[in-house]
């Protein structure tokens, strides 16, 4: 039986890169998931509770608490390590409610990210795309420290017909990007991105693919700034390319 | 000094550091070299996981009975012969260390490198006294001598100075001709300071741990100067933290064979002094007469707090090398003592919100310290923790509480999150001001498509694609 997936898509993506989410569906739908797609979501609360906010973000955490429960399906997927390591820290959020603690759990242990869900759940290779030329992969720290999902990503990225990966100086540091942070010291964080950029340019790098939006919007800004002909992709872009 | 190193508010600490070159470049390349040494020493030694679970139990297991292994330390050290003082805040430990001074008549003192006589602001009580105090870690003594620069890392302090920049500060001062070679530097500091060593009436360390079971304080070192300042005065006075214990020599094995690592990507440091006692009969050198000063001055409040766990630190400062906020605006950006994620985790505890909590910024929750912290210390957490905390109590400004407020209101709420997203696509008509200013300095914003995510999902089958 077709397994059934309650896509989360992220503020992000669904605000300002509709074409990740979307891509998101559609490698999901070719590797045989049925997607569902609960329009009461809004956003994870992240970043809200990384810069202290909790009261704030109280409301959100128990909103997407029940919208992400609602759908009778056996997952939820994100294309977000981020976002997914916000989720699955909302039993944190609720040390008075043990109720709400369960339910959080529950919300937790069925939560993946995108690549993780293809490579460790659905154990799936994904046939077909192509992509030609030199990519650097940036590991976003949530997804890799974080969530611990290190190879997944990297496993699907070299099935990629035309891909070659690149290995960059500081490849596993932050991008710099940390929500908030990179709008209340944003010059440190456009410090940190600049160095991370140079690195990824020295390598001849044509592509950087990433799989959190956050990351690759703050790299894409400097990118861009500089004008440097590097195209930024998100994974699941690159694995519905053909 | 104390644990406030500059007088500047952040975002203007942040901007000189950044304008920095030579200490961006003297950071990034030590930090790549030094991560290198520590991973290949762990490499060596196998098994990081369980060397730091275990060293970080040791830690815990003393926080845990602190009262029981310091006053077993403070009965074995006075068996030992030496004289031990608790010293409640800063002003208590520098009064008594001055008075020991001043009754004997000292002119001249000799300092190793010491975190915690620079927090209880030390040298700048003895000099105002009228005493000459001499840093002999070379690092210590550039910054010294550098008009009272101050340290930019609590292992390295003259870590965001470049050899040249070295060459530059002993000939102004100095009347160093030679080269920047940097054997050349050391032998001539290394000439300067001898007479110092000698003519010292008193030597000043701190101490890295105290071994409860003997009344020891041992201190590791890599230039030898630790060793001349604990044997050729007849006054020694050590300042230590009030946590700085392990219970047996058995433990101190394992947290210095995990500190060296982590500090310096090293086996063993090159000097290790372990100190019971003063002189006795049969020895040939060391104090006649041995001081030592434990130091709380805050410890006990963070000991008594949900943050207890960063009292493990061993100061090895491995997470500020870790850190990629650090390596870009080095110690000094913090403008705290203890930089970096230590310092994030640690100061707003140890000396109040009200006055820095606010360095709690300098963090993009990357989670790379907590990973390379040799005893377990929770730091990332401890920082979320801390800005939770910093929110909750209402110290950040108006203007951020309004707009987390209504964000919070907008994603709690599935209509109004509806409203804003289809809104979002005219910000490009926002002015470029505040959080939108910091972020297009050095960044392009993306543009915000007409169609969300979800249009194009509800639209699936009857319009088809993505614009």
């Amino acid at each position: 039986m077709s397994p059934r997936v309650s896509f989360f898509a992220t503020c992000l993506a669904d605000t300002v890169f509709p074409h990740i989410a979307a891509d998101a569906v559609r490698l999901l739908e070719k590797l045989g998931c049925r997607v569902t797609f609960n329009p009461r979501q809004t956003c994870c609360g992240q970043p809200l509770a990384n810069a202290g906010f909790h009261a704030e973000a109280a409301a959100a955490i128990r909103l997407q608490l029940e919208v992400l429960l609602t759908d009778p399906t056996d997952y939820v997927v994100c294309p977000s390590g981020s976002c997914v390591l916000q989720i699955k820290e909302y039993p944190k959020f609720f040390k008075n409610r043990p109720d709400l603690q369960d339910k959080a759990r529950q919300l937790g242990d069925k939560t993946y990210e995108l690549t993780d869900f293809i490579v460790n759940v659905l154990g799936r290779t994904v046939p077909g795309a192509r992509l030609d030329g030199r990519a650097a992969y940036h590991p976003s720290c949530h997804l890799t420290r974080l969530l611990g999902v290190t190879k997944p990503p990297l496993a699907l990225l070299e099935q990629v017909a035309g891909l070659e990966l690149v290995d960059f100086k500081g490849q596993d540091k932050c991008c710099g990007f940390g929500g908030t942070f990179a709008v209340k010291l944003g010059a440190l964080s456009s410090a940190m991105a600049v160095e991370k950029v140079e690195n990824i340019r020295a390598a001849g790098a044509h592509y950087l693919i990433g799989a959190d939006a956050g990351c690759l919007m703050n790299l894409q800004g400097i990118i861009r700034r500089k004008r440097y002909p590097i195209t930024v992709l998100h994974i699941a872009q690159v694995l519905m390319a053909d | 000094m104390s644990i406030k190193t500059s007088p500047l508010p952040l975002k203007e600490r942040l901007r000189k550091e950044l304008a920095n070159p030579v200490m961006r470049t003297a950071i990034a390349n030590a930090q790549d070299l030094l991560n290198a040494k520590r991973d290949a020493a762990f490499a060596e030694l196998g098994d990081f996981a369980k060397w730091r679970e275990t060293a970080g139990a040791i830690r815990s297991h003393v926080l845990e009975n602190l009262d029981f292994y310091l006053s077993r330390f403070a009965e074995r050290a006075a068996a030992a012969g030496a004289h031990v003082y608790f010293a409640g805040d800063a002003a208590a430990a520098t009064a008594y260390g001055l008075q020991i001074l001043r009754d004997k008549k000292a002119a001249k003192a000799v300092k190793s490198k010491s975190m915690v006589t620079e927090e209880i602001g030390l040298n700048r009580l003895l000099e105002e006294a009228g005493l000459e105090v001499v840093e002999t870690d070379l690092g210590e003594y550039l910054l010294q001598i550098d008009d009272l620069d101050k340290p930019s890392h609590i292992v390295v302090p003259a870590l965001h100075k470049d050899r040249e920049r070295f060459r530059e500060v002993l000939a102004a001062k100095k009347g160093y001709t030679g080269d920047s070679v940097p054997e050349n530097l050391t032998r001539f500091v290394r000439q300067l300071i001898r007479k110092d060593f000698l003519e010292a009436d008193v030597g000043i360390t701190g101490c890295n741990f105290a071994v409860a079971e003997t009344g020891t304080v041992t201190l590791v070192t890599n230039e030898g100067n630790g060793r001349f300042v604990t044997t050729a005065p007849k006054i020694q006075l050590v300042f230590m933290g009030m946590e700085r214990l392990v219970p047996t020599f058995a433990e101190l094995d394992i947290i210095f064979s995990v500190l060296a690592r982590s500090a310096v990507g090293a086996k063993l440091t090159s000097y290790m002094s372990l100190i019971t006692g003063p002189r006795g009969p049969q020895d040939a050198d060391g104090p006649e007469e041995l001081h030592i000063i434990i130091v709380d001055n805050g410890r006990s409040r963070v000991l008594a707090s949900e943050f207890r766990e960063v009292l493990r630190c061993i100061r090895c400062g491995t997470c500020m090398l870790e850190c990629p906020a650090y390596r870009h605006i080095s110690g000094h950006g913090y403008g705290t003592l203890y930089p970096g994620p230590l310092g994030l985790a640690l100061v707003p505890v140890l000396a109040g919100y009200e006055d820095y909590g606010e360095i709690t910024k300098i963090c993009s929750l990357c989670g790379a310290c907590s990973q390379v912290c040799p005893v377990e210390v929770p730091l990332y957490e401890f920082i979320f923790e801390h800005r939770r905390i910093i929110a909750e109590e209402q110290r950040l400004g108006a203007g951020e509480n309004f707009l987390m407020g209504l964000y919070g209101a907008v994603i709690g709420n599935s209509k109004l999150y509806g409203m804003a997203t289809r809104l979002a696509r005219f910000s490009a008509l926002a002015p470029r001001a505040g959080p939108l200013a910091q972020w297009t300095a050095a960044r392009e914003l993306p543009a915000i498509p007409k169609t969300r995510f979800r249009d194009w999902f509800a639209a699936r089958g009857k319009k088809g694609n993505l614009p």
